[in-house]
């Protein structure tokens, strides 16, 4: 039972935490994807970016001593470094994508801009960060939660932080924002018919202007939000989105590119496979030693933790080998 | 000013710059810049290939240059007698094995419909093959990793022959991997290269980073010899030292230069010709070129294995020309970018472009550097007057900031000259 | 004065031109017919007056006002509405979903409007929360219809609208079409099924080589034995 329970914190709580900043960065990419039909490579930038606005507004929240009672500073400002990035993400829209849209360009070359948008952030923020590693949790404890299992024999506690805990929450309640938006919204019904249909959505007379900068927002605030989720989980450093960007990018075409539905799918689905992949199975295996026709090996993970890249890339090459689109039937460009 | 004209006048430019770099820097240190520029040359015609001919996605350049700096470094570095007298050599035999044992039972999965097994249960027994050909191969190749890496210096050893073998090797090895890559990609759109292309990148470098057993991974591999006399060769005979340097770094870009003229001239024979037509007809109107009935897939495959291995040889030359082997060491910034800016500056699709563009970026690359913390010296010298304080970390930062330049390149160019300097000359749709 | 009135509009695509020289007035009380050949530039003409392709000489004027290469979304509010021949359903949103994207640019209650369309189309009502994309290819072009009803246009413009379907659903296409005329929208559609279309057509003009080549009202074209002769297979 005890290593079930270490199974447990291991794959599931990992995997649900891993699963949901890979969910709300695929998310994202999704709709950018749906609205303006190019896979936005500066998106792990626009994460990196909000972590680090986090991080500076958690300094000065500190400085001016305000700190909210149970809660991670760097949990508090979270809003303001959604709405501040994604006022970035618009201007990063105005002044590299939108010219280029207004020429015409192709969708090719919006992609190669959103490199050199990329190299720009990147070099900025390594320009005044340096390229060290920066933490949330500097002055503030970070909480652990134990929960301890009633059961008989039991010593072991499912174990999680409280920050996974917050990101799980916010995950959650930021997937039921978005639904009811899409869903329920004048606005957010004009972004799902332009993914769908955008000459048509240009004749229905809906301002296409205005669902971009709308898509812009919402990718903006939620690359803020999964930046500082992962920040908050492990630590903020400005290489962190190129870590980053090859699953995200991968439980997006997963999920079937520009359904945002699909795209938490597959951000959940690579998160649990990355984290079932390293978990060592030996320690689920060794109660059974006797019965296994097999010597245990004292490591018996997937692959080796070096590797855990290559989980996502293998599973975005099955699936595309198997659905050339995506699970959820993504768009083409 | 047709582009004949506009180019000359850009080379002529160029070669300018670089006799002003030159006469500043000193004559070594512009001779290891040409050679190096020139190597990135070699990629970069590999990547104008791809892109330019193909409009095919790379962002794993990376990738290639790796492989190729492995090839050169297991070909020419000395061989290492302790692990050819050990059991190393059995185990990774039985690895060997144990690999072809799996592929086999892969295969004859696969063609267990003959047997009549059809539908979901050949799924089920291809993933199950899969996956206990996976196993015993790990069963077999684990072991053998563990105990190679304990004798000795840990690791393979080289086979202590000529570099350029290990150069050409670099290619066939790029090669190999280029055809698996796009056999499994080049089928799908090209969002979707674009992310299995760095994917596949980002494994190679996992790989070589961390089979120390093979490529002694961060604990690097020094020194790989060159297939010129070395300097130290030259001031054995009494040379100076500094004189030694140009003349061993020029006997050197003598031969990168060899490769560069080579390549450029059969690509470029190749452009003109009917195969060149094809893919530029591909490249134009994909659904057109494959009603025609051209085998597009198949031609892109061509073009995706032939510019890779441009990128596998000039990985290793630089390999090779540095003398160290550090998987550590790459970036996608410094590795895949740039090059990718190499060519849009220079024209995707014209060679001339390609090398131009490959030569200027370098360049500009290498200078940014020292330029920049020159800039950042004089600001922190007036900070610090103006009682804030010196800046920190001028050194990173100045490294740093030739990034957010490199960034502001790619955004200008592709707003301002879209088909960059010396664009390509026949005419492209859309 | 016409509702939509162009006076020998020039345009294409940046090549060469593919009107040359189009002239059309209609009333919004006509139903207006576009017949022709092939290429003869039928569609290109009411994609001219929707500003999806530029307009290089003449004018094009709604109720009054210069139009000429305006963008829809200036268009539709000022009552023009365009249904495409193809792809012109949301596929993967709700019948109802797609209604209330015609009416996007409306800020009262689209209540009214949408129940005037399920009247007339029942079954819409029926599949309201089904996706437009498993619908019938004649259901789609109701709901098509519906969608660009929904702004409350002046003036409905149709790029053929019986095209591809049943004999079943021509029929009711059609007639629904002359009820929203009487309903108060003008109509100016483009349609293969010539005879079907111009024998109800207030409006009729025959183009070809994007010119007008016959304009009267659809009666007395398919009297003329010229344009019976040329234009509608004797």
């Amino acid at each position: 039972m005890n290593e079930l329970i270490f199974f447990f914190n291991n794959v599931i709580v990992a995997g649900i935490v891993l699963g949901s900043i890979y969910a709300v960065g695929a998310v994202g990419v999704t709709l950018v994807f749906g609205i303006l039909r190019f896979a936005h490579f500066a998106h792990g930038d626009m994460m990196t970016m909000g972590g680090f606005i986090a991080f500076l507004l958690m300094l000065g929240f500190q400085a001016m001593g305000i700190s909210v009672p149970f809660l991670p500073t760097g949990f508090v400002v979270l809003p303001i470094a959604m709405v501040l990035t994604a006022i970035v993400a618009l201007g990063l829209d105005k002044g590299f994508y939108a010219p280029l849209r207004a020429r015409g360009a192709k969708p090719v070359t919006l992609l190669i801009a959103s490199i050199g948008v990329t190299l720009m952030v990147q070099g900025l923020i390594r320009l005044v960060f340096g390229s060290g590693t920066w933490s949330f949790f500097e002055t503030e404890q970070k909480q652990l939660i134990r929960i301890p299992v009633p059961l008989e024999g039991v010593t072991r506690t499912i174990n999680f932080t409280q920050p996974q805990l917050l990101m799980v929450i916010s995950t959650a309640i930021a997937v039921i924002a978005l639904n009811l938006f899409l869903t329920r919204s004048r606005l957010g019904k004009a972004m799902r018919a332009m993914a769908d249909n955008a000459a048509l959505a240009q004749v229905s007379g809906i301002n296409v202007k205005l669902v971009v900068r709308v898509t812009w927002i919402i990718a903006g605030g939620l690359a803020a939000m999964a930046g500082v989720m992962l920040a908050l989980d492990v630590n903020l450093k400005p290489d962190l989105a190129f870590n980053i960007v090859l699953p995200i990018f991968a439980a997006a075409i997963v999920g079937g590119l520009g359904k945002p539905f699909g795209a938490i799918a597959g951000g959940f689905l690579i998160g649990f496979a990355e984290t079932a992949a390293i978990f060592n199975w030996t320690v689920l295996l060794k109660p059974l030693a006797g019965v296994l026709p097999f010597d245990v090996p004292a490591t018996l993970a997937i692959v080796p933790t070096e590797y855990k890249l290559t989980v996502a890339f293998v599973i975005l090459v099955v699936v595309l080998l198997w659905r050339p689109t995506g699970i959820f039937k993504g768009a083409s460009s | 000013m047709s582009i004949l004209q506009r180019s000359l006048v850009l080379f002529a430019g160029l070669f300018l710059l670089f006799a002003g770099v030159g006469f500043v820097l000193g004559t070594a240190n512009i001779s290891l810049l040409l050679v190096q520029s020139f190597a990135y040359a070699l990629i970069a015609l590999g990547l104008n290939i791809q892109w330019g001919y193909g409009g095919l996605f790379n962002f794993g350049i990376m990738g290639m240059m790796m492989l190729g700096g492995a090839a050169v470094t297991f070909i020419s570095y000395p061989v290492n007698p302790e692990f050819w007298g050990s059991d190393g050599p059995l185990m990774l035999g039985k690895a060997l094995l144990a690999l072809l044992a799996g592929f086999a039972l892969i295969w004859a999965v696969r063609r267990s419909d003959r047997i009549g097994i059809r539908g979901g249960w050949k799924t089920a027994l291809t993933v199950l093959a899969w996956i206990v050909a996976y196993f015993v191969y790990r069963s077999q190749i684990d072991p053998a990793a563990a105990y190679i890496e304990s004798i000795g210096s840990g690791w393979v050893g080289g086979l202590g022959l000529h570099p350029v073998l290990g150069w050409l090797f670099g290619g066939v090895l790029a090669a190999g991997v280029a055809y698996l890559v796009g056999r499994i990609c080049l089928g799908l759109r090209t969002d979707y290269l674009a992310i299995a292309t760095i994917g596949i990148s980002e494994i190679i470098r996992a790989l070589l980073k961390n089979m120390d057993w093979l490529t002694r991974g961060t604990l690097t591999v020094t020194p790989i010899s060159w297939p010129v006399p070395l300097p130290q060769d030259f001031q054995a005979t009494g040379t100076s030292i500094a004189d030694s340097f140009v003349i061993a770094r020029l006997g050197f870009l003598a031969i990168v230069i060899l490769f560069v003229v080579v390549a450029f001239y059969l690509v470029q024979r190749a452009y003109g010709g009917p195969w060149g037509r094809m893919m530029r007809a591909i490249r134009d109107n994909y659904i057109a070129a494959g009603s025609m009935g051209k085998n597009v897939t198949r031609r892109q495959l061509e073009i995706f294995i032939l510019g890779s291995v441009l990128m596998g040889i000039g990985g290793a030359m630089l390999v090779s020309f540095q003398q160290i082997y550090d998987p550590g060491s790459y970036q996608p910034i410094n590795h895949t970018f740039l090059i990718w800016v190499m060519v849009i500056v220079g024209g995707a699709g014209n060679n001339w472009g390609a090398v131009f563009g490959a030569l200027l970026i370098y360049l500009t690359w290498m200078i940014s550097d020292p330029v920049s913390q020159f800039l950042f010296n004089g600001l922190s010298h007036w900070t610090s007057q103006a009682g804030w304080g010196e800046i920190p970390d001028i050194q990173s930062r100045a490294s740093q900031m030739r990034v957010f330049v490199l960034g502001v390149v790619i955004t200008i160019a592709l707003r301002y000259a879209p088909r960059g300097l010396i664009p390509e000359m026949v005419k492209r749709n859309g | 004065m016409a509702l939509i009135e162009l006076k020998s509009v020039v345009g294409g695509y940046g090549g060469a031109p593919i009107l040359n020289g189009v002239d059309i007035a209609i009333e919004q009380s006509d139903i207006g017919v576009i017949v022709g050949p092939n290429g003869a530039g039928k569609s290109t003409t009411l994609k001219a007056i929707f500003g999806l392709l530029t307009v290089t000489g003449g004018s094009i004027s709604f109720d009054g006002e210069e139009i000429t290469n305006a963008q829809p979304d200036r268009l539709v509010p000022r009552g023009l509405s365009f249904v495409p021949q193809e792809k012109n359903v949301f596929t993967s949103m709700s019948v109802e979903e797609n209604l209330e994207m015609g009416g996007f640019i409306r800020r009262d209650n689209l209540r009214p409007t949408m129940d005037w369309i399920y009247d007339m189309f029942p079954v819409l009502r029926e599949k309201r929360k089904q996706a437009a994309g498993e619908l019938s290819g004649g259901q789609r072009q109701m709901v098509a219809m519906g969608r660009a009803l929904m702004s409350k246009p002046r003036l409905l413009m149709l790029d053929e609208p019986s095209a591809g379907l049943s004999p079943r659903y021509v029929i009711e296409i059609l007639e629904q079409i002359v009820k929203i005329n009487q309903a108060g929208v003008g109509i100016l559609m483009v349609e293969q099924n010539a005879r079907q279309a111009l024998a109800f057509a207030s409006r009729g003009f025959v183009l070809a080589s994007g010119k007008n080549r016959f304009t009267g009202t659809g009666p007395e074209l398919i009297a003329d034995p010229e344009v019976a002769k040329s234009f509608l297979g004797g």
